[in-house]
Formats: C-alpha cells, structure tokens, sequence
C-alpha cells in the first residue's frame, strides 16, 4: 500500500450505527483488480465521499455496494443486509444516482418520476403526495411535461436525484452526481444532499471536485482499487502535511506515480 | 398479501407503461409497427406473384380459317396469354420477342384447318421466351393444357364418342391460384418476427447503451419483472399486427380464414417465444443498436429465403431444407397456412407445433441465462 494511510477508525465526527460496511471486498475483472482489500465502515446520517483518480475503482466500490455484481471475495454489509445473499432487499432500501444518471430520454420529467417511484413499490396515494412533495422540493413542477432528454445538464440532475430518492432511501450512493453541471446547480445539489442526511439518510459520494470534497464528512482516497487515506478532510490534510484535499489529491496521485511509473489514469 | 394486490402491485405494471410510452414516442419503432405491415402486405401480396399470367403473345396465323381463330380463342381464354396482335411473317415475330413486346407467340402454319378437316393431326406452335424458366412454365403447361382439350373436344364432336379418359384437376385451398393466398399469411409470420427479434432487441440493447438498464436493475423490480415487462409489451403489439395484416388481408385479397382464430392465436404463442428469445440472444451479443440491428437483418435473411415463405422448401437443396428447420417460422408459416388456406383442427398441426414449443424452450433458456448474467 503506497504512503502510511490514515487510521482506519472513523473520525470524531461519525459515530453512531454502521449503514455501511465492507470487509476485505475484492473485485477482479479478469486479470485487472478494480478493488482490492476494502475497509470501510459508513455509518448513518454521514456524507461519506470517495476520491482517486479516473479508474481508481470509485464506481466498482458502488456498484458492489448495490449488488449490481457480486464481488470476487471479501464481503460487505448494506443497511444490515449482506449485499451477496440478500441483495434484493438491499436494493429495496437504497438509492443509486449513477454516473449516467439511467434518465429515460423519451420520457417527460412526470413520466420519469412516476415510474422510478413505482418500481420501487409506491402505489396510490403515497405516490401522489409523495411525487408531488418532491417535485415541489426540487422545482421539477415547472418542468413536468419537458421530455427528460431535452433537459440541461442541472435539470437532469435533478431529477436523477428525484428519482433515486423518490422511496426515501436509508441510503444513498451518487457517483459523480455533479460532473458537467454549473456551480449554482452544484450548490443547489449539495443544499438538497445536506437535506437528506440531516433526516438521516446516509450518503456516500464520489466526486472529482475538491471543493465538493471538502463538504463531506469524511472522505476515503481510492488509488488502483486500494484504499489509500481515510478520515476527516482536517485530518487527512493534517496528515499529510498539506494545505487542501487538492493538494493531498495530487500528493498521493505523485506518490502512486513514482510508485507505478505510469499515470494513474493511464490504468483504465 | 392477497394474490389480487400483489399482481396490482407487481413491478411488471411500471415497465409494461413506460415501454408503451416509448414505443409511441419513438417514430422509427412506431413506424416499423405501423408502417411496415402495411407495406409489406401491398408489397408482397401484389407484388410476389409466382403465378405467371396474361403474357403478352403475339399471333401469326397463316392459316386464316375459322378453326384457326377458334384456337386463338382458346388459348386467349386460358389467361395464361394475352393476344396483343398479328404479326406477318417470321422475322416480325422474332423481333417482336427479342424486343420484349411479346413473351410468346403463336404460330398456326398454313394447312393447318386442311390438316384438321382431313382427319390428320393439325400442328400449331407455341414459341414462349422461357429465358425466365418460372415465368414461362406456366405458360408452356398452360398451352398444352388448352390444346389438349380443344383436341379432345373436336374428337368428341367427329366421333360422337366420349373422351376415354379424363383428369379432373381440383387446385384444393387456392382454386384461383393467386399466389397472395399463398403469400399473406406468411407476412404475418415474417412481420411477428421482425416484431419480435429486430424490434425487441434493439430496445433492450437501447436500455443497455443509455445506462437505464443497469439503474433498472439497482431497483427491487426482480430479474422476472423486469424480462416480462420488457418482452410482453412486444408480444402484444405482435398480436395487433397479427390482427390488422389478417383484417387487411382479407378485405383487400380475400384471404380465406377457413379454420379456428382462437386456435390461431394460440399457437402464435409457442412462435411469439421462440422469436423473443432469438431477439433476447441477439441483445446479448450486440454491443450497440446497430449491431444489433445488423444482427436481426442476418436472421431475417434464411428466414425469408429457407423457410418456405416464397420459395417452396421442397424444391431446395437438402442442407438448405435442414438449415430451415431450425427456423420457428418455417413451422409457424404451417400452422399459420394450416388454419387459414385449410382450416385444420390442432390434430392436424400438432407436430410444428411441438417444434415450435422446442424451439422457444431451447432459444429462452440460452437467452434467459445469457441475459440474467449481463444483468448481473
Ligand atoms: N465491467 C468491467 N469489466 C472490465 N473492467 C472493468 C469493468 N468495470 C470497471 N473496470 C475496470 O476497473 C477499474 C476501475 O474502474 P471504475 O469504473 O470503478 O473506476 P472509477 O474510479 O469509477 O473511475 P472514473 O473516475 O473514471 O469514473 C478500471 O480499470 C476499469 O477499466
Ligand atoms: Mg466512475
């Protein structure tokens, strides 16, 4: 593991019950190993986010979090559930903005909600007022009936949020949720995010923004699928000796350069 | 939880709607369901014509007598030739054939009617441009056919005694010969598997290109809803084509509907699977809409050719005949002629039908698996 990694016990400012917990989670994809040796532990009402480098394994991590694939070994715990034997129960509890945002063009913003919230077993009434609360929150209401395809890139996101949240997830994962949106709209995002989790719902985020980064409660550095630094952002810049998580970020990304002797976004 | 509520609950109601709205949105899919059977019909129903007929035939009569005119006559009234006109000698003849004015031409010699009168056997001649073998054979029996019973005929009438000897053809199921009977039905075949295959594969490999698939399955829709609510959907709009090319056929060609619809319908779903399952395998191998694509034309290809749709499957070649037994609608276009052209009961099509329940449990279960591992 390249450069001491920070302790692995949380930070002073998240204790409470585990929403999240992986052991020694692996996944390989023929010879190329995305995630190695995980150790996480998330726990309720955190804002939780995941930096490194493109091809780091940020959404692999995810993905085995909502039981998209079962990992190769290692195991991990969503909302008490193990994410391999019970992962459709787990699904049933979380919501999953992907880097795609899995928006269907063809259909209006009305459309998009209505059926995302149907899938995940809202029915009659507790749909309406559910959707039109949402709706309402996210001030997706003057937009229902635009085509999902024809939105801008903030409106989008914004519904994909609406979507993945429209269920009231316990948990919530986004993978880059603000990549190519303007900063009123990422400021708008992380107005809505701090929302959710002050009602409790725990949210792990990745990001390539350093400013998004030092938001977050705590924050893991991913590099070549290993787990690098763990803690606060305080902490983590305390640890190294830098000013910013920015700076950290290409400290490390130095370090795992010289270590490898390619770039570390050359790997994907 | 009572079975009624957990139907109304089931995931399969969400994606059944949003496929629906999809479908009518995209115009290209629209269309290929609307459009295309329509066209094809036309297309196929007029224009596929086996059934060689009215060849424009030019006449030399060099005879001029009124026995020659009544063999005019008569090969005018078999249909198979339309007298265009007269010509004078040989070389006009020959020159009106090499310009493709005239595909055929008849030749009554000189002392044809002396010939006739005498109690000799009269010679006339059919000269037909055969270098289209399938347009001329008809013809050629046609002639012959004619004159057989012209010949018959003027013995009966000298002799006084009956024709020793007659075959009674009965073209069963088609009386007229129209090779849109034929042909109809299997637009209904061919269009379910365009439907089923082309249509079906491209809109999940659609969902996989623009990442709704995999949020799909991060939702607790379960891998049965999400396959069902994706494939049902195309199966009905199969049923509607069904319907509408069957409606249209018969107002517009007078198909025949000789046998039992229900029937019909029902054994289109052993069919319907097959296909979906074909077009659930071909998403699993494309990697995008155009492949996929591609991959539905190159299907579609020995299904029109092989399986009997145009050309009869006896006629081809043994492998030709093999390769096409792995083909549903090679057994479908059975079931489908059976019911409609014959009016056969299930005793008479239980065979192609137990192929066809073969084939949809072998193409399902490769696909399913293939499926349930992208998915996963
Ligand atoms: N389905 C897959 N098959 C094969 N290799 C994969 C697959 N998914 C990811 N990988 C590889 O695993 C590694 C980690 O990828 P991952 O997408 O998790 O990185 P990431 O940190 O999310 O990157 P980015 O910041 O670019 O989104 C990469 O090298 C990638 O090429
Ligand atoms: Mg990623």
């Amino acid at each position: 593991m390249s450069g001491s990694a920070v302790d692995t016990t949380p930070g002073m400012s998240a204790v409470g019950t585990p929403t999240v917990v992986t052991r020694a989670l692996r996944k390989e994809f023929g010879a190329r190993v995305a995630v190695d040796s995980l150790d996480l532990t998330i726990y309720r009402g955190e804002v939780f986010g995941l930096l490194g480098p493109n091809g780091s394994g940020k959404t692999t991590t995810i993905r085995l979090l909502c039981a998209l694939m079962a990992p190769t070994s290692g195991s991990a715990e969503v909302v008490g559930l193990d994410v391999e034997t019970q992962g459709e129960r787990v699904r049933a509890r979380i919501g999953y903005m992907s880097q795609r945002y899995g928006l269907y063009d063809d259909l209006t913003v009305a459309e998009n909600l209505r059926f995302y919230s149907t899938v995940y077993g809202l029915h009659g009434e507790a749909r309406t007022r559910r959707l039109a609360e949402h709706s309402c929150a996210l001030g997706l209401d003057e937009r229902r009936n635009q085509l999902a395809g024809t939105l801008s890139g903030g409106w989008k996101q914004r519904l994909a949020l609406a979507c993945a949240t429209a269920h009231e997830p316990e948990m919530l994962f986004l993978d880059e949720p603000t990549a190519g949106v303007d900063p009123a709209a990422r400021r708008d995002f992380w107005t809505s995010i701090y929302a959710l989790a002050s009602r409790g719902t725990t949210i792990l985020v990745t990001t390539h923004y350093m400013d998004e980064a030092e938001r977050c409660q705590r924050l893991a550095f991913l590099s070549r699928g290993h787990l690098i630094a763990l803690g606060t952002p305080r902490e983590i810049t305390a640890h190294f000796g830098q000013a910013s998580i920015e700076d950290v970020f290409i400290e490390l990304q130095r370090q795992d350069e010289a270590q490898y002797g390619v770039a570390a976004g050359g790997s994907r | 939880m009572s079975l009624l509520t957990r139907i109304r609950v089931s995931r399969f109601w969400p994606m059944l709607w949003k496929e629906f709205i999809q479908m009518r949105r995209d115009r290209l899919t629209f269309g290929m369901m609307t459009v295309l059977p329509a066209v094809q019909l036309v297309l196929f129903g007029y224009a596929i014509q086996t059934d060689v007929r009215h060849l424009p035939t030019v006449v030399l009569d060099e005879s001029r007598t009124a026995d020659s005119r009544q063999l005019i006559a008569v090969i005018g009234n078999t249909g198979n030739f339309d007298i265009v006109g007269a010509v004078a000698d040989r070389e006009h003849l020959r020159r009106e054939i090499l310009g493709a004015r005239a595909a055929a031409a008849l030749v009554i010699p000189p002392d044809y009617a002396r010939d006739l009168r005498a109690g000799r056997t009269a010679a006339a001649q059919m000269i037909v441009d055969a270098a289209d073998p399938q347009a001329s054979s008809a013809a050629m029996a046609g002639a012959q056919l004619a004159a057989g019973a012209l010949s018959t005929q003027i013995v009966a009438e000298r002799f006084g005694v009956a024709p020793p000897l007659e075959m009674r053809v009965r073209p069963w199921f088609n009386p007229a010969q129209r090779s849109a009977i034929f042909i109809v039905p299997g637009v209904i075949g061919v269009l379910l598997t365009i439907t089923l295959t082309l249509i079906t594969s491209t809109a999940i490999v659609r969902e996989r290109e623009r990442g709704t698939l995999e949020q799909l399955v991060v939702t607790p829709i379960g891998k049965t809803s999400l396959m069902l609510g994706k494939l049902a959907p195309f199966m009905l709009v199969g049923y509607v084509q069904m319907s509408v090319v069957m409606g249209l056929g018969k107002l517009i060609f007078h198909i025949p509907i000789e046998g039992s619809l229900p029937l019909l319908y029902l054994l289109a779903l052993p069919f319907m699977f097959a296909s979906l399952g074909v077009g659930l395998l071909i998403s699993t191998i494309a990697k995008s809409q155009a492949q996929a694509m591609q991959l539905s034309f190159f299907f579609m290809l020995p299904n029109i050719l092989l399986s009997g749709y145009i050309f009869p499957r006896v006629a081809m070649p043994e492998p030709a005949q093999w390769l096409g037994l792995g083909l549903p609608l090679t057994y479908f276009l059975k079931v489908l002629r059976g019911i409609l052209l014959k009016g056969v009961t299930f005793g008479d099509v239980w065979q192609p039908t137990l192929s066809l329940i073969g084939l949809a449990a072998l193409f399902l279960t490769i696909s399913v698996r293939r499926f349930r591992k992208t998915i996963e």
